[in-house]
């Protein structure tokens, strides 16, 4: 499995991704800087991580979704090929238009830092496949711009189309939109591609991986993608 | 040619914050009168945030070094020796005076500060805590101050990427014209790959690089070292605007030209700028420097070699480059987006020269500009003993369980969550003990070794004896470290105080430094950085004195840490130390009784040493299950905390005859909370008796309730509630 991590200026969980992408998934991981134009040879799975891209400056992603790297990581993800983008990622991955919808700031109007329960939609994505459908997870979010939202007709769309990936959920995994962290419509923490091969989240999986630091249940997303990828090599 | 307009009068010396005898003894160092520049650099580097004149003398008597420190104060940060090759290298900082200002830039810039000092010694920032003090809850400030405090911390540490992992707040009414924001960072070495201020070679390129300077900040350590009158918010301008992106990319680029050998000395442009990077470098290499402003990237137009000395914009750093490095260092800025120009050479003249448009507006001896600066031996009176209270001096109609619930829920004691979620405390994925416990414990690299972090004073201690007070602080640091299985091994100070030119203030300030000198020599816990902040004060009136520290300590194996939390039910309960019964200065003196008076409670360093050796080695030997140090609030409130960590009741009584109050809400000094290991409290018991440790059953754990000797019992979880819901509940309300 071969990993390419964005490094946009202002992203700062690179290393998180990276090493997560490392030590779960087995994966070979390059850092690419944004200015380039190509992905490395063979790239499988490109991920855009954690950060403030230019300082979050004029909208969260927004430039970076016009960097020169987004050329190639468009022509991957329309070839099929696996994309993930957390936090800043997922914001840029709305930016570029690869993920509908926009990441607007917190109902509260407050930087959130939290453990949260996340219930897994489906469990037979490239990204979920290690975990149980309606599984409750807990994952750390860090955002101060993740209340996710679209257009009437999008949310039904996405809604009807299974491509709701998770959701803020209570300790009894129901879901209670004024109970969420950040007001996302639904509860929505992250949203698949048409094609279930984009995927953008909010939370960090890659920030519970370890059992010495704390929980370890983002590993089943990289367990998720290490199968995928050995499968369809 | 020197230019000799405008004309310095006694009006404009005044305006620049320097005594007329100062003045006079800058005259005879230069000979003539000086040019406005010159006015600017000299008000600059010896204004007392600059220069410690009225606090150099006693600094010098604090323990510095041991076998672990590399560097101690005098340069950036501190660089202690972790093993392996590696360095923690930490210092705290002040942003008090611009926080209350302009809270949001002001505590952003202080994190952005203590950044720069940790990353310019080539040390990657791993951590960063805070401690923070604010006015009366129900002053009308205190809400928006606290708001904008916290948004701003967490606006910059959280995008420039470091995780905010501790701190602590305090409220008090003598904070109400002049908060406290001390911001603290920890980064990580290669032991020798540290870099230092400290020009070397003659002829060598000066470059500036990061960000552009603009007219920001200008006079702000001026601003710093003086009293707040009225006219506080018309110092806004003083204030500078942080750019936490281009901090982020300046550190980036920074590691990577230290990495490529490019760089013979470095120091960043934090208070009073360019004047005090430059000089410094230059009077600690023992050269002289000369500078060209006509290269200085410029934000705005028309700047004056004025203004440019003296701007505080933030994000810039100075460097003198290694030979034929320039091109290669230059690429690494450009490639992430950030200025880089040469501004000046190193000399052999031990002269600051400053030219500007063909003009050379300043000319003066670099050394004196920073050895020569007054020093005060500020005269002092020692703060007045105060009476002793005993327990029958303090009576009291309250019962346990009504204390107890509205101690946790009171601004001092009520949990903290509502600030430390706001604060990305998990980025870079180390972080195994997150805020809310005693100490964060922070993974070093790939483990096992962990550091621990803490920051801890007394404010109202130190008032009532600040000889004591300053013991205490570095006691409650010592002991928050040792709780989570750490050894302690340094720690930063960060003092703040009111006016130093007032005996009562400069005797406190005198007290607490004797104070946090006698306790790290007993400690083995030296100081190895710092920063003093004088001139707390608004219309006359001082704050509480307020020396933070900022402890670090080490754990070799992160899987033997420990939490405070109660683990599983039917574990007895024991207190560590001896229980007094002391309630002089104690939260429950000031919350419950509403009367701030008496003695705090005395140190025993060796008691303190002993006890916490002891539960340090329970800690590491797997005899207890969970340990706490017993701080604020005393002994029943440490056990409220450690219920409500574990979700987890328990029955406790004190089987003595003091009087209940005394005993369950005294601060009486190195005490700790364990519960013991499933089958250890024998063990526990016999070495405490065998090691002279006092030790004394004061319960078991179980239940979901605290059950109370001869009084209601309480649910832990409504408990809970209300020490949760205090903080979110004011920040919401309007006042």
């Amino acid at each position: 499995m071969k990993s390419a991590v964005i490094l946009f200026p202002g992203s700062n969980r690179e290393h998180d991704a990276a090493r997560a992408l490392k030590l779960v998934a087995g994966s070979n991981v390059n850092i690419v800087w944004h200015g380039e134009s190509e992905l490395p040879k063979h790239t499988d799975l490109v991920v855009l991580p954690g950060g403030f891209s230019y300082g979050d400056y004029l909208r969260c992603g927004a430039i970076a979704a016009r960097a020169n790297i987004m050329g190639a990581v468009r022509a991957h993800a329309e070839k099929g090929g696996l994309v993930l983008g957390i936090c800043n990622g997922f914001q840029i991955l709305c930016e570029a238009g690869l993920l509908p919808g926009v990441l607007v700031r917190n109902a509260k109007l407050r930087f959130v830092c939290r453990e949260v329960f996340l219930r897994v939609e489906r469990a037979d994505t490239a990204f979920t496949r290690a975990y149980r459908k309606n599984e409750l997870l807990r994952i750390p979010i860090a955002h101060g711009e993740g209340n996710y939202t679209a257009d009437e007709t999008t949310i039904k769309q996405l809604e009807a189309e299974g491509r709701v990936a998770f959701r803020y959920a209570r300790a009894d995994g129901q879901i209670d939109q004024a109970d969420g962290p950040n007001g996302a419509i639904n509860g929505i923490a992250g949203i698949y591609s048409e094609k279930l091969n984009v995927l953008g989240m909010m939370p960090h999986p890659e920030n519970n991986i370890e059992a010495q630091i704390g929980r370890t249940d983002g590993r089943g997303l990289f367990e998720s993608l290490a199968a995928a990828l050995k499968a369809a090599a | 040619m020197i230019p000799n307009t405008p004309r310095i009068t006694p009006e404009l010396v005044a305006e620049h914050g320097l005594k007329a005898d100062e003045y006079q003894r800058f005259l005879e160092l230069i000979g003539r009168e000086p040019t406005i520049t010159e006015l600017g650099i000299v008000s600059a580097m010896w204004n007392e945030h600059c220069s410690y004149k009225s606090s150099k003398v006693w600094l010098r008597t604090l323990p510095t070094s041991g076998p672990r420190v590399i560097q101690g104060p005098g340069e950036n940060a501190g660089v202690v020796d972790i093993g392996d090759g590696l360095a923690v290298v930490f210092k705290m900082e002040s942003h008090n005076h611009p926080s209350f200002i302009e809270p949001y830039q002001g505590a952003g810039t202080g994190v952005g500060g203590i950044l720069r000092d940790v990353f310019t010694m080539g040390a990657r920032p791993i951590a960063a805590l805070n401690a923070l003090r604010f006015g009366n809850c129900h002053h009308p400030r205190t809400r928006q101050l606290l708001a904008g405090v916290v948004a701003g911390i967490g606006g910059y540490g959280n995008s420039f990427g470091v995780p905010t992992v501790g701190g602590s707040i305090g409220f008090h009414g003598r904070y109400n014209g002049n908060i406290l924001v001390n911001a603290m960072a920890v980064g990580l070495a290669k032991t020798d790959e540290i870099f230092y201020a400290a020009a070397a070679g003659v002829g060598r390129s000066i470059v500036y690089l990061g960000s552009k300077t603009g007219r920001d900040g200008i006079h702000g350590a001026t601003m710093a070292s003086a009293e707040f009158g009225a006219d506080a918010e018309e110092k806004r301008p003083t204030v500078q605007v942080g750019d936490p992106f281009a901090e982020k990319l300046l550190l980036e680029a920074c590691l990577e030209i230290m990495k490529a050998g490019c760089v013979v000395a470095i120091q960043d442009m934090g208070a009073a700028g360019l004047t005090c990077s430059a000089v410094e470098m230059g009077a600690k290499g023992d050269l002289g420097v000369e500078l060209n402003l006509d290269a200085v990237p410029c934000r705005e137009t028309g700047m004056s070699a004025y203004e440019m000395m003296l701007s505080e914009s933030q994000e810039r750093m100075l460097m003198v480059i290694a030979d034929g490095k320039e091109a290669e260092a230059e690429a690494i800025f450009k490639k992430w987006g950030l200025d880089f120009a040469v501004v000046g050479k190193t000399t052999d003249t031990l002269r600051f020269v400053v030219k500007h448009k063909g003009v050379v507006e300043a000319d003066l001896p670099i050394k004196e500009l920073g050895d020569e600066a007054p020093e005060y031996y500020r005269p002092f009176n020692e703060t007045p003993e105060r009476p002793v209270l005993t327990p029958a001096d303090v009576p009291t109609s309250v019962t346990l369980a009504d204390a107890l619930e509205q101690m946790l829920s009171s601004p001092d004691l009520c949990s903290k969550r509502w600030v430390w979620e706001q604060y990305d405390h998990l980025i870079l994925g180390n972080t195994v003990q997150k805020p809310g416990g005693d100490a964060a414990v922070v993974r070093i690299e790939e483990g096992p070794k962990a550091l621990a972090l803490t920051t801890d004073v007394t404010p109202r201690y130190c008032e009532a004896d600040p000889f004591e007070g300053g013991k205490q602080a570095v006691a409650e640091a010592w002991r928050n470290l040792t709780a989570v299985g750490a050894t302690p091994i340094a720690v930063t100070d960060n003092l703040n105080f009111g006016n130093p030119e007032k005996p009562d203030t400069m005797g406190q300030f005198v007290g607490c430094v004797k104070g946090i000198g006698a306790a790290c020599e007993a400690l083995d816990f030296p100081v190895v950085s710092g920063n003093v902040s004088l001139y707390n004060e608004t219309n006359g009136k001082g704050i509480l004195p307020t020396p933070t520290i900022g402890g670090v300590g080490l754990i070799d194996d992160l899987s033997k840490t420990m939490t405070l939390a109660f683990k599983a039910a039917g574990e007895p309960i024991y207190v560590i130390g001896k229980t007094e019964g002391w309630l002089g200065a104690s939260i429950y003196l000031g919350l419950i009784c509403e009367r701030e008076e008496g003695a705090p409670p005395p140190v025993d360093l060796v008691a303190e040493k002993r006890n916490g050796d002891f539960v340090r080695a329970l800690i590491l030997d797997g005899l207890v299950s969970a340990a706490h140090d017993v701080s604020d609030g005393g002994l029943l409130v440490a056990v409220a905390e450690m219920a409500m960590a574990g979700n987890l009741g328990a029955a406790v009584d004190s089987h003595c005859n003091m009087a209940p109050h005394a005993f369950w809400f005294g601060e009486d000094q190195a005490r700790y909370v364990v519960t013991a290991a499933h089958g250890q409290g024998s063990e526990i018991v016999r070495r405490a008796e065998a090691a002279g440790v006092p030790v004394t059953k004061i319960g078991k754990t179980g239940g979901d309730r605290l059950i109370l000797p001869g009084d209601r019992s309480i649910f832990v979880e409504a408990l809970r509630d209300r020490h949760e819901t205090w903080l979110p509940i004011y920040m919401s309300s309007m006042s």
